[in-house]
């Protein structure tokens, strides 16, 4: 497929991290933010050919695995009455929450359907006059349009039987509480290109200058990735703290303003709690007042919700690169892709189901119980 | 729900005041909402996430990214034939003790090094 093979050349992989070899003088470590990035590095093999010292950290740009157990359980609150039709993007589906999850709620009956974009939703909404459709509304800045404008046209449209369940994420206030934590050791951040695309780079500007750490737009092929962390390391070598974009073919400095614009018409921004890592403040997108009536939370009292996350599970210090899959004692174990514990093993973008599908550790943990 | 991927526009449409396409990727078709784009045009790339475009593809900086890339691995090439054979070969001495040269004097001279030259 034209701009995805031409970034897989082996030998022009090669030669980049070789050239990375070159530069490389101390040990260094940078962070993708972006959950994709990491599915391409631990699939490739990326991280393991760097020089000795250079460490990845994985970042917590999985949208999956960062929605607060509170709203998993609020959707499945939702999702269990009779009166809805419950859609999502198809990754939420096997996120666990306190309980059960919506694939296992769908199971027992209710009517859950996977949708591929939220005007799929509209659509089901407009067919089905007289049941309550509901979308879930996850994800970080790259569903924020697509999100916002399903509402906008249910407003425009009157689709009175339309709501969305809420719960977006942003990206630079997760890196700037990354870096304020005390025992951050990112010295430099390969950021989500896809973001990107939508919001542009200046929102990095002040986060690269203030922390003094390289921040490098990069895209998701293999040869994006090592071209990107070529960069960071170039810069962090040679002592400057720069906002550099890798990602030129899909990315400009202003983003997609009209993407923006849809965004801030719909939602503002507010406090967000991230699952496994806390609150963050200003972390997120709600929606504004003029599109409350839009608002599952308003449309359906889903009573109290008492949450609990498994024991075992390790995914806030996964998110938050402290720890690595194979410091979980869950891992292959307990938790795998097909009965996962926590949200970083079910999505395709989680760092646990990156690991389990590039079979990292996986033998040494297969035990027989017989 | 984070991977957008980039794909060929092959239909651009107004629907009900939205602006739509289609687009191909690689073979499977689907359904695009464009609003965010509306400079693309048929042909163009887009890279799409959840079913809307988020951003066209600038084929002058996907080719220049290649390119940077490319002389990258020329840069490579060429240091690996400055080095000249022997590198990656033993040690030959002659009978008197002087290193051998890789191809008699009667070789022509650029014989070698297109001999040891690296990858291409």
């Amino acid at each position: 497929m034209k701009y995805l093979d031409e970034y897989r050349d082996p030998v022009l992989a090669r030669a980049i991290l070789d050239e990375i070899h070159r530069i490389t003088t101390r040990p260094w470590t940078l962070m993708e933010v972006c959950g994709g990035q990491t599915h391409t590095i631990v699939k490739q093999g990326i991280d393991e050919a760097l020089p000795q010292g250079v460490r990845m950290i994985h970042g917590p740009g999985c949208p999956v695995c960062v929605t607060p157990l509170e709203q998993v359980d609020k959707a499945l609150a939702i999702a269990a009455r009779p009166d809805v039709i419950f859609t999502s993007y198809g990754d939420m589906l096997r996120v666990p929450g306190t309980s059960t999850d919506l694939l296992a709620l769908k199971a027992r009956g209710a009517d859950v359907r996977i949708v591929y974009s939220p005007l799929d939703a509209l659509k089901i909404a407009v067919d089905n006059p007289d049941r309550e459709v509901v979308f879930f509304a996850v994800g970080f800045e790259t569903t924020a349009p697509a999100n916002a404008m399903a509402v906008a046209e249910a407003a425009r449209r009157d689709i009175d039987n339309f709501s969305v369940l809420v719960s977006h994420v942003l990206v630079p206030p997760a890196m700037t509480a990354l870096l304020d934590s005390p025992t951050n050791q990112v010295q430099g951040f390969l950021a989500a290109g896809h973001v990107c695309a939508v919001m542009g780079w200046t929102e990095y500007e002040p986060i690269a200058s203030t922390y003094h750490v390289p921040i490098v737009v990069t895209g998701f092929e293999p040869l994006d990735l090592l071209e990107g962390i070529l960069m960071a390391i170039r810069q962090l070598e040679a002592g400057r703290a720069e906002v550099e974009n890798q990602y030129a073919r899909a990315v400009k400095r202003e983003g997609t303003p009209l993407a923006q614009r849809q965004i801030m018409e719909v939602f503002e921004i507010g406090d967000r709690t991230w699952r496994g890592v806390g609150p963050i403040p200003d972390s997120g997108y709600r929606l504004r007042a003029e599109y409350a009536r839009f608002d599952a939370e308003q449309r359906f009292d889903v009573g109290t919700i008492h949450t609990l996350e498994h024991p075992a599970c390790i995914a806030g210090a996964i998110l938050t690169g402290a720890k690595v899959p194979l410091d979980c004692t869950a891992y292959g174990t307990l938790c795998t892709p097909q009965k996962p514990l926590g949200a970083p093993m079910v999505s395709s973008e989680g760092t646990c189901a990156a690991f389990y599908s590039a079979a990292r550790g996986v033998d040494a943990r297969k035990v027989s119980l017989r | 729900m984070c991977l957008g991927i980039p794909g060929k526009v092959i239909e651009v449409r107004d629907d009900a005041a939205l602006l739509m396409g289609k687009v191909d990727f690689g073979g499977v078709r689907k359904e695009v909402c464009l609003a965010y784009t509306p400079e693309v045009r048929l042909g163009d790339y887009v890279i799409v996430h959840v079913g809307f475009a988020i951003s066209r593809v600038d084929e002058e900086e996907a080719l220049k990214t290649l390119e940077i890339l490319e002389q990258m691995g020329g840069l490579v090439t060429t240091e690996l034939e400055t080095m000249g054979p022997g590198m990656d070969r033993p040690a030959v001495l002659s009978d008197d003790g002087s290193p051998a040269t890789f191809g008699s004097a009667s070789a022509p001279a650029g014989a070698a090094t297109s001999a040891a030259g690296g990858p291409s």
